[in-house]
């Protein structure tokens, strides 16, 4: 048993933060310290700068164009990245569909998808959930219909994350309605820009920030070619990318990030003529989230070592969802208490990377509270934490 | 990075566990709580015989060589069968402590009598108005020609009922709270002027109050330097916390087992319980406790060699971490079982009894993350 490094890691460990520090541009790690908005372009700026290394596609295999790296590579990537305030990569179009399209595509499908997402032509979004359709995910309505070479497609998905901006959509649709309800799907690509009959509508949610949208489909002609895997199998697909290997779930990166952040701010915030970090009460829960933060790093460092050892993360991935959103919550709340009075002043302005003051409490405040009601979504996105514990029930608890 | 158990530490999970799985079932550990000692001396004997008793000691001084994963695996089997024999007291505070402080001759005796199973030790170390700080010892020794007379009280002396011999914390400079001036010395139980109040512990242990009034004791007594105890107590203690985590694992692992068990067997409207999702949630609940603790307690026991304050973090945070998930596993058990984890007569009651009073030895969770508040800046990179 060894909880440290190996030289090999840790030279590797070296290369990227020797990369992140030449490479990653200054004015978009500030942008993601201060929790400033992203723009598109940010985004794109970043994930250009990785393909030109070679290291965008973690997950895939080394013929398309991935990095091959094991689970410890990855996760010692990530947690880099995460500490140098490089951005998040766009899941959707490279550890999400990508990974579909390499084992389900055609051979068509994966030389013209696959390149493009390298380049970051397309800018991907995903067409899963409905209004009617959220944790009961096979419930979904969208309707496609064989029409010749075409599906016409009819329906409404929603909580489209950063839909404004994309030109693509892969969508679960209901191809056969008369099937049991997870034998009628299918999975389909659906170009935003060149077809005819999609409106987006923007979703503004309760810090006021537009990030999710919702998506109609009217008569909308797709091409029978942009069928990934068969007809009605489309379920196959998306249980496949619902449990495709996830070794940064936990978000251990971003809370260290983070909690170091906090207690920075926490040493420079006064409290009677004291920093607050020797509040008593504030210091008992920044010890207490300390605490779990290292119990999280563990049990994911387990996970990884597994997954390194050839094994599957099954449950693993839930846990670690599970605990590492509550914990990115609780860090979020201690840095609205952090704030104080300043966390009131709503000000989005203040969020703009290239506002110049004055603000009007502290620059830490200017979005904790906006940032803390963002966070409640972790625990309700990507298989809601209630979910989860049926999933580790039925799983490892044969419940 | 790696966390797999080397060829040795398998042998010792092994070991363990075949020996509690074998001998140490409920029924046997209730005729063992039941008897005087509170400990069954055969049992004793085979851990002598199965090399349990060297696991942290040298392998010059006839020990395993165990370090921090060692003990890990060993408490852990203990753990999963409630063991209650004097492990802890005898071997890995008292023992180590000698280890680390005595001269050739003393080792020589003490460590081989641990080993070979013939003197059972327990370390007086807290004291009444103290809690959880070794700093804080009025227990005093003073020289006395060549010797030392020690007088003073010791709470809740973990099987200090019971052992044939005493490392004793004792002040020979300073006050209450200073680190410096203190001296650790053996005495023997049955010396002149020891007075012990041996009693039950609620999780199935023994301990006692000691008084020492004008204890005389040679001068080959004393361990290490006079008054420069502190840095290998704590070392010590630190172990003691470990073997503690441990412990609690292994004993959360089997609550949880039996708790599992229980929910999918027991009936009522017509189902097994473990289908009301109501139950599953809270089942899942204890099973993530159980695996932050689990990571937390490899991470403590892989950091011995860890700069101090890193270590005093780590053992910290792990030990403030079985206190919070302890609770929560031992409490949802009960409530689990519902009328059943109120019964003496179910075995899990007994587990959490002791995964919750586990809490209580050598420093809580408010305690330790008192230390934890106090390292806050240490930086802590696991890997």
């Amino acid at each position: 048993m060894d909880i440290n490094y190996t030289p090999e890691e840790r030279a590797f460990r070296d290369e990227v933060r020797g990369f992140l520090n030449d490479k990653l541009p200054a004015d978009i790690s500030r942008k993601v310290k201060e929790h400033k908005r992203l723009g598109k372009e940010d985004t794109i700026r970043w994930q250009k700068i990785l393909n030109e290394q070679g290291w965008l596609a973690l997950h895939w295999p080394k013929e398309h164009g991935g990095t091959g790296w094991s689970p410890i590579q990855k996760h010692i990537f990530e947690e880099e990245c995460a500490e140098a305030g490089a951005p998040t990569v766009l899941p959707f179009g490279v550890n999400m569909v990508a990974p579909v399209i390499i084992k389900f595509g055609t051979q068509e499908q994966k030389d013209h998808y696959l390149p493009r997402i390298l380049r970051s032509d397309d800018w991907w979004c995903q067409g899963y959930s409905e209004p009617g359709a959220g944790s009961d995910l096979a419930g979904l309505k969208t309707r496609a219909v064989r029409d010749g070479d075409h599906y016409i497609v009819n329906g409404q998905k929603t909580w489209t994350t950063l839909g404004q901006h994309a030109n693509m959509i892969f969508c679960l649709v209901r191809t056969d309605p008369d099937a049991k309800k997870q034998e009628g799907i299918s999975f389909l690509l659906i170009d935003m820009e060149k077809s005819e009959g999609i409106t987006v509508r923007p979703l503004i949610t309760l810090d006021g920030e537009h990030e999710v949208n919702e998506v109609f489909f009217d008569d909308v002609k797709v091409p029978v070619e942009n069928l990934v895997g068969e007809e009605n199998k489309g379920w196959t697909c998306a249980k496949y990318l619902l449990t495709f290997e996830r070794t940064g779930i936990a978000g251990v990166g971003s809370s260290k990030a983070a909690l170091a952040h906090l207690k920075q701010v926490a040493r420079e915030q006064q409290v009677n003529g004291k920093p607050l970090i020797e509040e008593p009460h504030f210091r008992a829960r920044l010890a207490d989230v300390e605490m779990e933060l290292m119990s999280l790093e563990m049990t994911n460092l387990r996970t990884v070592a597994a997954a390194e050892a050839g094994g599957v993360p099954g449950a693993e991935s839930s846990f670690l969802k599970i605990m590492g959103t509550e914990l990115r919550q609780e860090i979020t709340d201690l840095f609205r208490r952090a704030a104080g009075p300043h966390a009131l002043p709503f000000l989005p302005e203040e969020l703009e990377g290239d506002f110049e003051g004055p603000y009007v409490g502290p620059e830490f405040a200017a979005s904790v509270a906006s940032r803390y009601f963002n966070f409640r979504k972790l625990s309700i996105f990507g298989g809601s934490n209630e979910i989860q514990k049926n999933i580790i029930s039925k799983m490892i608890l044969g419940l | 990075m790696d966390f797999k158990l080397n060829d040795e530490q398998r042998m010792l999970e092994e070991t363990v566990g075949r020996l509690v799985r074998d001998t140490y079932t409920f029924d046997a550990r209730n005729k063992i709580l039941e008897s005087e000692q509170g400990f069954s001396a055969d049992m004793w004997n085979q851990f002598a015989e199965l090399g349990l008793l060297g696991v942290p000691f040298s392998e010059e001084a006839g020990g395993f060589n165990g370090g921090g994963p060692e003990l890990m695996v060993v408490a852990e089997g203990f753990g999963r069968g409630l063991v209650v024999e004097p492990y802890l007291a005898t071997v890995v505070l008292s023992g180590t402590l000698i280890d680390k402080l005595g001269n050739d001759a003393q080792k020589e005796q003490w460590v081989a009598a641990i080993i070979g199973g013939e003197t059972r030790f327990a370390l007086a170390a807290y004291e009444p108005q103290g809690r959880y700080d070794h700093t804080v010892v009025d227990t005093s020794a003073k020289k006395d020609g060549d010797g030392y007379v020690l007088s003073g009280e010791k709470a809740v002396v973990l099987h200090g009922d019971s052992a044939d011999q005493l490392v004793v914390i004792a002040r020979t400079a300073g006050s209450a709270g200073d680190r410096d001036g203190l001296s650790a010395f053996i005495v023997p139980a049955d010396a002149d002027g020891v007075t012990r109040k041996g009693y039950a512990t609620i999780d199935g242990l023994r301990a006692a109050e000691i008084t020492l009034s004008n204890v005389k004791v040679g001068g080959d007594a004393l361990l290490g330097e006079e008054g420069k105890a502190i840095d290998a107590l704590e070392a010590t203690l630190d172990l003691g916390l470990i073997t503690l985590c441990a412990e609690a694992a292994g004993a959360m692992e089997v609550a949880c087992d039996q708790t599992l068990d229980y929910i999918k067997e027991r009936q009522q409207f017509g189902v097994p319980i473990g289908k009301f999702q109501a139950l599953q949630h809270r089942m899942v609940e204890m099973r993530m406790e159980l695996e932050k603790v689990r990571s937390i307690t490899m991470l403590a026991a892989c950091s011995l060699d860890a700069p101090a304050d890193l270590r005093k973090k780590r053992i910290s945070a792990a030990k403030a971490q079985v206190g919070k998930s302890g609770r929560k596993v031992a409490e949802e058990a009960i409530q689990l079982f519902g009328g059943m984890g109120m019964m003496e007569e179910t075995p899990v009651s007994h587990y959490a009894k002791r995964i919750v009073m586990i809490d209580h030895w050598f420093g809580d969770r408010e305690y330790h993350l008192g230390i934890l508040e106090t390292l806050i800046d240490v930086d802590d990179h696991a890997a």
